[in-house]
């Protein structure tokens, strides 16, 4: 049996699914509640200023039959007092002593910052995450992103908690910067243990179009929110992958971001992390989904091989490489499988439209399968991501792999195209229709 | 058998005749809507008679523009709930879903037709408005399917629309014919009332056009006539005992039998004739009514059928026995039925032939004979010269003109006996064909 024990720069919890600070930390009845269920830790929501939160909070982006693919939030920290949050902390960890609860804290002075990490680690916190991402409510108060997006800021208030800390300190990012390796380095600087990312990204998901205002609605007016949910995923894992290549984030990352699922886990530590932070989905499903992100991630590790986290965390972050280095002689042309289409021909409009016009229809009302004109392919994978048939439409490989030349190699021994009609460009002599063959194409 | 108490109120029928395309709530359409692939041209519209572009209303449906949804269907089939409920979807627009090549579930795309044009019909929205009066004035008869469609693209085009109806109620076959558990009359009625607001067409209620003035009247007064007159009563097959109490036409029973359910005589033991769609019908409707037993005889073979295969499905779940191979000899009994007498038939040399000294009786106390219904000819005929086929048929251009030039046909009347949607589809065309010969005289 695959050992799933974590280990966060020092950290230890016994699987690595972790709750993020949010609302199902917002309790100690909520993070027993939690680890009874089996969640390895639970960063708790996070402590500091005081603060007033306003009635309607969320707002949420549903697609299809799916509801809440994103939510976004304008809760702000908790609003319990700290001395409560403090007991709570120290009855959780009495009952469970193995697994992770880390204090998330946003304060705004030094003298703050000091007697609020003293405190969490009086309460017997095992670590502590700084709070540099909140994108709503707090940073008009000069907290949360308004630190994240400064990296002088963000290094300073770390090296102050580093003043005091006796346990590890994870950073935690806010994704509304253009560059985050930026602030990553800053937590570096400051001699944080670990970073954790993303936060919440700044957004408005809709606008109640009876009453003109935006979700969430508070007596008529909203304000943006931050976004999270499945929605985020991909922008989280680019993030992320941009922090472990940068050689200068020499500290583990905890991944956080759409995280719903053991593969959008194993995804996440694929690209470096150490651990996950879940938040939405236990808003949307509660506590239990964490029986199958366990269940699904032992599975994997158990038919890939490997024995502990470790053995795969970071696997793929070699395999994503600048543009420039990718091989241009590698070619993959799209090919339907007949005995398995149903005829939607979703796969020929999107190409006819939105790619290279390179599928065709037969012409007849009764044989409704589309063929790929492999002339005009270009194997850009669009035809099979809209067919809805699993395994319909696949991408054949047609060079012979022996051949290896990227766009780089090209510029180095000078057959790159240089101008605007350059034959050694990439779409000479492709086929594209005349302009007005389109009007003898109305239904 | 017997799997349905003999109901006593009209509360107690409407159990035995619960809606097999209930309504959707929003939810529903929602998630229904959403399942939509928006194929490109897809097979959907091609398999509607009306053509309706059936991923864009869907596609409305999935975004909250149920209005337009409604005027998408609206503007290619006036019956736009009326199909949705008694379509045979089957083996049109849901038969042609492309998710049946992959096993899955069609899109419950006349229910969702349904979901978006009752909002409509609810909120009575006003999605169309007549032209202005053109001048000229078109007498239609029957305001069936055909004929309420035909009014309503004529008014479209601002002709004004007089209508002569020989019953009570607008619809036709809809309210007289149609299976209750496909739709409610109250709900066949709200459509035509909708379309009535809109469009502003007259309807001359029991006014069966039949006597000669009448004839003249028409063709004198206006620039031209539609027929959509449907066809006429169940066909005799001239056998013994044919006219005994208790033996009846489908057509006939089932008119009287949706009109007052409780008055309407139905029987414990019961012989249906036939193998169409409207066999089925009366045999579901006699099971439902609480009877013991209820045999569907046909003189060919189960698969020779004309029913489809859903409809014989529905029969056989309320618990119809087949008999196949069964011709029908004589009905039994001095005053009333008591009994049906048959013959058993097979096939030799590709014909049917009764086998000698096989006749068998069943004994029962009802006999619906669904065996086909007249046709119009001798009625149209009064019109003037006007064609129909060897199949009593009204013959029409592709303009659904017949030949008599001033007079249009389309519907059962014409086609010898469709769907709803066949009516409405052909009659819109009618109306184009009207527009079209009147602009040009
Ligand atoms: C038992 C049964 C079940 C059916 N079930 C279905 C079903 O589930 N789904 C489906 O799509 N179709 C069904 N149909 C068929 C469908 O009802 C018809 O195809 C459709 O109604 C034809 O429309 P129409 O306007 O041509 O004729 P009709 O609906 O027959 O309308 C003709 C109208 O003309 C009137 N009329 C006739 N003569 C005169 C006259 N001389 N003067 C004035 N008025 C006159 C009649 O009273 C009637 O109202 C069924 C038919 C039957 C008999
Ligand atoms: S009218 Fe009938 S056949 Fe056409 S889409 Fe609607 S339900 Fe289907």
């Amino acid at each position: 049996m695959p050992d799933l024990s974590a280990n966060l720069a020092g950290i230890k919890s016994p699987n690595p699914f972790w709750l993020a600070s949010a609302p199902p930390t917002n309790s100690g009845y909520q993070v027993m509640k939690a680890f009874d269920a089996g969640w390895g830790g639970a960063v708790w929501k996070t402590l500091g200023v005081p603060v007033v939160n306003v009635s309607s909070r969320y707002g949420s982006v549903n697609y299809k039959g799916n509801r809440m693919i994103g939510l976004n939030n304008i809760e702000l920290i908790t609003d319990r007092p700290l001395a409560d949050n403090l007991r709570e902390i120290e009855e959780v960890k009495k009952y469970f002593p193995n697994h992770a609860v880390i204090a998330s804290l946003m304060v705004d002075t030094r003298e703050e910052w000091h007697q609020i990490v003293k405190d969490v680690q009086n309460a017997g916190a095992d670590g502590i995450e700084l709070n540099f991402g909140c994108p709503h409510g707090m940073c008009e108060r000069g907290m949360g992103s308004a630190v994240g997006q400064n990296p002088q800021a963000l290094q300073t208030i770390t090296s102050w908690v580093m003043e005091v800390a006796k346990i590890p300190v994870i950073v935690k990012l806010t994704p509304n910067i253009t560059d985050i390796t930026e602030p990553a380095r800053g937590a570096v600087a400051g001699g944080a243990d670990a970073i954790s990312l993303i936060n919440t990204i700044q957004s408005i998901v809709g606008i109640d179009l009876d009453t003109l205002s935006p979700y969430p609605i508070v007596d008529g007016q909203s304000s943006n929110g931050g976004y999270c949910g499945p929605a985020v995923k991909p922008i989280a894992l680019n993030m992320l992958k941009n922090c472990a290549l940068d050689p200068q984030v020499t500290i583990p990352i905890s991944g956080i971001g759409g995280i719903e699922t053991w593969k959008d886990a194993v995804e996440h530590m694929l690209l470096g992390a150490s651990n996950v932070q879940v938040c939405t989905a236990a808003m949307h499903y509660g506590f239990g989904i964490v029986r199958e992100m366990k269940s699904g991630l032992e599975n994997f590790m158990r038919e890939k091989g490997f024995n502990k986290l470790d053995d795969f965390i970071g696997k793929s972050v070699e395999k994503v490489k600048t543009w420039e280095n990718l091989n241009l002689k590698y070619k993959v042309v799209a090919s339907i499988e007949e005995d398995k289409c149903i005829g939607c021909q979703l796969c020929y409009t999107a190409c006819e439209d939105g790619a290279h016009q390179a599928i065709g229809l037969s012409g007849t009302e009764e044989n409704r399968v589309p063929h790929i004109i492999e002339d005009n392919c270009v194997g850009c994978n669009l035809c099979s991501l809209v067919c809805p048939v699993e395994d319909c439409i696949t991408m054949v490989r047609m060079d012979d792999g022996t051949e290896h030349k990227t766009w780089k190699e090209r510029l180095i021994e000078g057959s790159a195209p240089t101008t605007f009609n350059d034959q050694r460009g990439g779409g000479v002599g492709h086929y594209v229709p005349e302009p007005k063959e389109a009007l003898k194409k109305r239904k | 058998m017997a799997e349905y108490n003999k109901p006593t109120t009209l509360q107690e029928v409407e159990q035995n005749f619960g809606q097999i395309k209930p309504d959707m709530n929003a939810t529903m359409a929602y998630n229904e809507s959403s399942r939509c692939l928006f194929c490109f041209d897809a097979p959907c519209v091609q398999a509607c008679p009306t053509g309706i572009d059936i991923p864009l209303f869907i596609r409305q449906i999935y975004t909250d523009n149920v209005t337009g949804s409604a005027k998408t269907i609206y503007d290619s089939n006036y019956f736009g709930n009326i199909c949705g409920k008694v379509c045979p979807t089957e083996v049109l627009c849901e038969g042609a879903c492309v998710y049946n090549h992959q096993d899955a579930e069609p899109i419950e795309i006349g229910r969702l037709q349904s979901f978006a044009t009752k909002a409509a019909i609810k909120d009575n929205k006003q999605l169309f408005t007549p032209a202005a009066d053109n001048g000229k004035k078109v007498a239609i008869v029957g305001a069936g399917p055909a004929g309420i469609a035909c009014a309503c693209e004529l008014r479209l085009l601002g002709y004004t629309v007089h209508i002569w109806e020989a019953k009570a109620h607008a619809s036709g076959l809809t309210i007289y014919g149609v299976a209750p558990y496909k739709i409610t009359n109250q709900e066949a009625l709200d459509e035509v009332a909708y379309l009535q607001k809109q469009f502003g067409f007259e309807i001359h209620y029991n006014k069966k056009v039949e006597a000669d003035e009448h004839f003249q009247m028409l063709k004198a007064d206006y620039d031209a006539v539609f027929l959509g007159v449907g066809l006429g009563d169940t066909r005799s097959l001239g056998l013994d005992g044919e006219n005994l109490e208790n033996c009846i036409g489908a057509t006939e029973f089932i008119e009287e039998f949706k009109m007052d359910p409780l008055g309407t005589h139905t029987g414990n033991r019961v012989v249906v004739i036939g193998g169409g769609n409207t066999a089925m019908d009366a045999a579901s409707e006699s099971a439902r009514m609480g009877a013991e037993q209820v045999y569907l005889a046909y003189r060919r073979s189960k698969e020779s059928m004309g029913a489809y295969e859903f409809e014989y499905d529905l029969a056989k779940g309320v618990g119809v026995k087949g008999l196949f191979n069964a011709s029908p000899v004589a009905v039994l009994g001095t005053d009333k039925v008591e009994g049906m007498r048959f013959i058993r038939t097979e096939v030799q040399d590709g014909k049917l032939v009764s086998i000698e000294g096989s006749e068998f009786d069943i004994a029962c106390d009802m006999v619906i004979k669904a065996t086909g219904q007249e046709k119009q000819a001798a009625f149209v005929k009064k019109f003037g010269a006007i064609d129909t086929d060897n199949k009593g048929r009204i013959v029409v251009n592709e303009s659904f003109q017949t030949t008599e030039p001033r007079v249009f046909a389309a519907g059962d009347a014409v086609n010898g006996g469709a769907e709803v949607v066949n009516a409405t589809a052909e009659a819109k065309k009618a109306a184009q064909g009207i527009h079209q010969w009147l602009s040009k005289a």
